[in-house]
């Protein structure tokens, strides 16, 4: 629909229905309330605008709670720090010669878990917003249903984005350098998996009734999904039942470009690298960056539609 | 003041000559029904839950500018009704238009036109008042220029200016519901829908929100549709529907409504109710039954009544009390209980439908 004029918008605005000859003063009166009433009229402009709002208000609420922000930092820490230091004693630290060890090791790991977690979060936030009502101003208004999922993953997105960019500030601390090429390409892995994941948590979201299904996302889709993605331990060398399983994990792919990279920047004896930054393998073929790149983008775009859909259908 | 230009924000060029339509003389058009369009009209609505009937076959008309009320016991199938003029609940079958516009063919096009305030408050906790608003007109594509002097209004509107700023979770109920009510207006809709409007709020804040609703009515051209079960809410209507059991049981004005019982209620507690009730009958030829534990009955001039009945009903009387003709006594008087027993013998059913159990959530 392509309109703006007012006296177009106005001939929209009749109902169809009318008789013709229902009185002047009635059609003043009609007329007259047009210029207060038009509203979202289905063109790309409303739905940029609903889009934005959205994005908006995940960020307003975000910025609000900064309790969530700390505490959703904690977590990452204690596994940087206090696990990463108690596998680096365990493992000796002969492992690098240039002083990275097993800290350096988890780092991206640790940084992909922030994103998962958090994007997982803000999402699955949509059953708060069903519980608490909101949802149903969202859903009754006249924009397009992909217009709200759209804003919702982008708000997410972002959340996780910022979230796990104080973790990457960290980088120094394990040895990891400040390399503009490296803290470019990292933000950039960091994005993607944040859309991806956001599009997930929203798609699950979207058949969730109830608060307590939350749980059960946690430990039948993120915990998996964490566990799975060589975040924690290195991919190579494991059994085969384990090995099979982790490559069917979206984070694996995210993960493993992030730490190819931050091993290309610090110094490793090359057997610690080929064990630690060897890639992911297909049948024997190592998969390069673009591809599991490409694969990330792919299923944020499945994700979304699914999302898309499901909402659509949704009352 | 504000709720004058409430429909004319000031960036409405005046030259148009669209700010110089008489809201009020629009209004009293409507209200008598004579030239103005309808705003609401349904025919044979009907929804089912499983094998629940909701809605058996609902048909009125609402005309533009008119505030017409719903009134009935809970599940007397109100919510759902209005669930599908709001285009939330599809209709099993029937034809229902809002503004003009088919409910299931045109939803896009209703949504764009009515205000919505529902029973449960869909506002976001952790926004404030002025978030809240700014998120509606944002999402229902409200004029950017306009934005600023509609949320001024609205929040003025309803006395809310200086809390603007507060975070929605350190509102009060009746605040709430008040934000609700400038929500639902802020795109300037044909029609408002009030689903119980003032439910779960104290009598006092009840009353301030009918001020407002009232003040609406008064000085917008806006049509009001809404649904309640407190009988003197139903007073503030231009007109009432009575349901019971998802059928429209009579449909008039309050005032017709009631002169239409025409009889003066009495009811009685007795030593023994049955004899009274077998007494009433024998001897007066009244009508009488059991209503929330009294022996409730009709007559012309009960002042004059209850001395005879004194001396001839032969069973001992406790207490009496004589009453006008209420709403109340309209609802008894076409479906033969009153509003509180029709709950709760109404609420089993209730709970048995997926959808009130889901809109209570």
């Amino acid at each position: 629909m392509s309109q703006v004029p007012i006296d177009e918008a106005a001939r929209r605005d009749e109902p169809p229905s009318r008789p013709p000859g229902s009185g002047a003063a009635a059609t003043v009166q009609h007329r007259a309330d047009l210029a207060a009433v038009r509203v979202a009229g289905g063109r790309w402009q409303d739905d940029v605008r609903a889009v934005t709002m959205v994005w908006r208000r995940e960020l307003i609420r975000f910025s609000r709670n900064r309790l969530r922000i700390i505490t959703s930092l904690v977590q990452p820490i204690l596994f940087l720090f206090v696990l990463g230091t108690g596998l680096s004693s365990l493992m000796g630290r002969g492992l690098g010669a240039g002083g990275s060890d097993f800290k350096t090791f988890m780092f991206p790991g640790v940084v992909a878990m922030t994103v998962l977690f958090t994007a997982i979060f803000s999402s699955v936030s949509i059953v708060w917003d069903r519980e608490f009502g909101f949802l149903r101003e969202m859903l009754v208004a006249p924009v397009r249903r992909g217009a709200l999922v759209v804003g919702k993953c982008a708000g997410g997105a972002t959340v996780a984005t910022i979230q796990a960019l104080i973790m990457l500030a960290l980088a120094g601390l394990v040895h990891v350098p400040y390399a503009p090429s490296l803290i470019f390409s990292l933000v950039g892995e960091m994005v993607l998996a944040a859309v991806m994941i956001t599009a997930l948590g929203t798609a699950l979201a979207s058949r969730m009734a109830q608060v307590e299904s939350f749980q059960v996302v946690m430990q039948f889709v993120v915990l998996p999904l964490f566990f799975l993605s060589g975040a924690l331990f290195p991919l190579r060398s494991l059994p085969t039942w384990l090995a099979v399983l982790t490559k069917f994990d979206p984070l694996a792919y995210v993960v493993d470009p992030m730490r190819r990279e931050v091993f290309d920047h610090v110094r490793a004896a090359p057997a610690v690298r080929t064990l630690f930054a060897g890639g992911v393998t297909w049948n024997g073929w190592n998969v390069p960056i673009g591809v599991e790149l490409g694969l990330t983008a792919a299923l944020a775009a499945l994700f979304l539609g699914i999302a898309i859909y499901a909402f659509g259908k949704t009352d | 003041m504000a709720l004058a230009h409430l429909r004319y924000p000031g960036t409405v060029p005046s030259a148009t000559g669209r700010r110089e339509a008489p809201r009020a003389s629009a209004r009293r058009n409507g209200a008598k029904g004579t030239e103005s369009a309808t705003a609401i009209e349904a025919r044979d609505l009907v929804r089912r839950f499983g094998t629940l009937d909701a809605v058996r076959g609902v048909s009125f008309e609402v005309a533009q500018g008119e505030t017409f009320g719903f009134l009935g016991p809970n599940g007397a199938g109100k919510s759902t009704t209005i669930s599908m003029l709001c285009t939330l609940l599809t209709p099993t079958s029937g034809i229902a238009r809002v503004a003009g516009y088919d409910v299931v063919a045109d939803r896009a096009e209703v949504r764009k036109r009515i205000g919505l305030v529902f029973q449960d408050t869909t506002l976001d906790d952790y926004l404030t008042a002025q978030e809240n608003l700014r998120f509606h007109a944002e999402l229902y594509g409200v004029p950017r220029s306009q934005t600023g002097p509609r949320i001024d209004d609205v929040l003025e509107m309803v006395g809310l200016v200086d809390r603007r700023a507060s975070l929605v979770r350190t509102f009060s109920g009746g605040m709430k519901r008040r934000l609700e009510i400038a929500r639902g207006l802020l795109h300037s809709p044909r029609v408002l829908f009030l689903d119980e409007p003032t439910v779960g709020l104290d009598p006092q804040t009840r009353t301030h929100i009918w001020g407002y609703i009232d003040e609406l009515r008064q000085r917008e051209a806006i049509t009001i549709f809404l649904t309640t079960h407190y009988m003197d809410e139903a007073e503030h209507c231009d007109r009432i529907a009575i349901m019971d059991g998802g059928q429209i049981v009579v449909e008039d004005t309050p005032e017709r409504l009631k002169a239409s019982v025409g009889r003066d209620r009495v009811q009685i507690s007795t030593a023994d109710d049955e004899a009274a009730i077998c007494a009433l009958e024998e001897r007066f030829g009244l009508d009488a039954a059991m209503s929330e534990g009294m022996v409730a009955f009709y007559v012309a001039h009960g002042e004059v009544f209850v001395p005879r009945l004194f001396a001839e009903l032969g069973v001992a009387i406790k207490s009496v009390s004589i009453a006008r003709p209420t709403l109340d006594d309209v609802f008894m008087n076409y479906t033969g209980r009153t509003i509180r027993d029709a709950e709760a013998s109404g609420s089993e059913r209730m709970a048995s439908s997926p959808w009130m159990r889901a809109r209570r959530r």
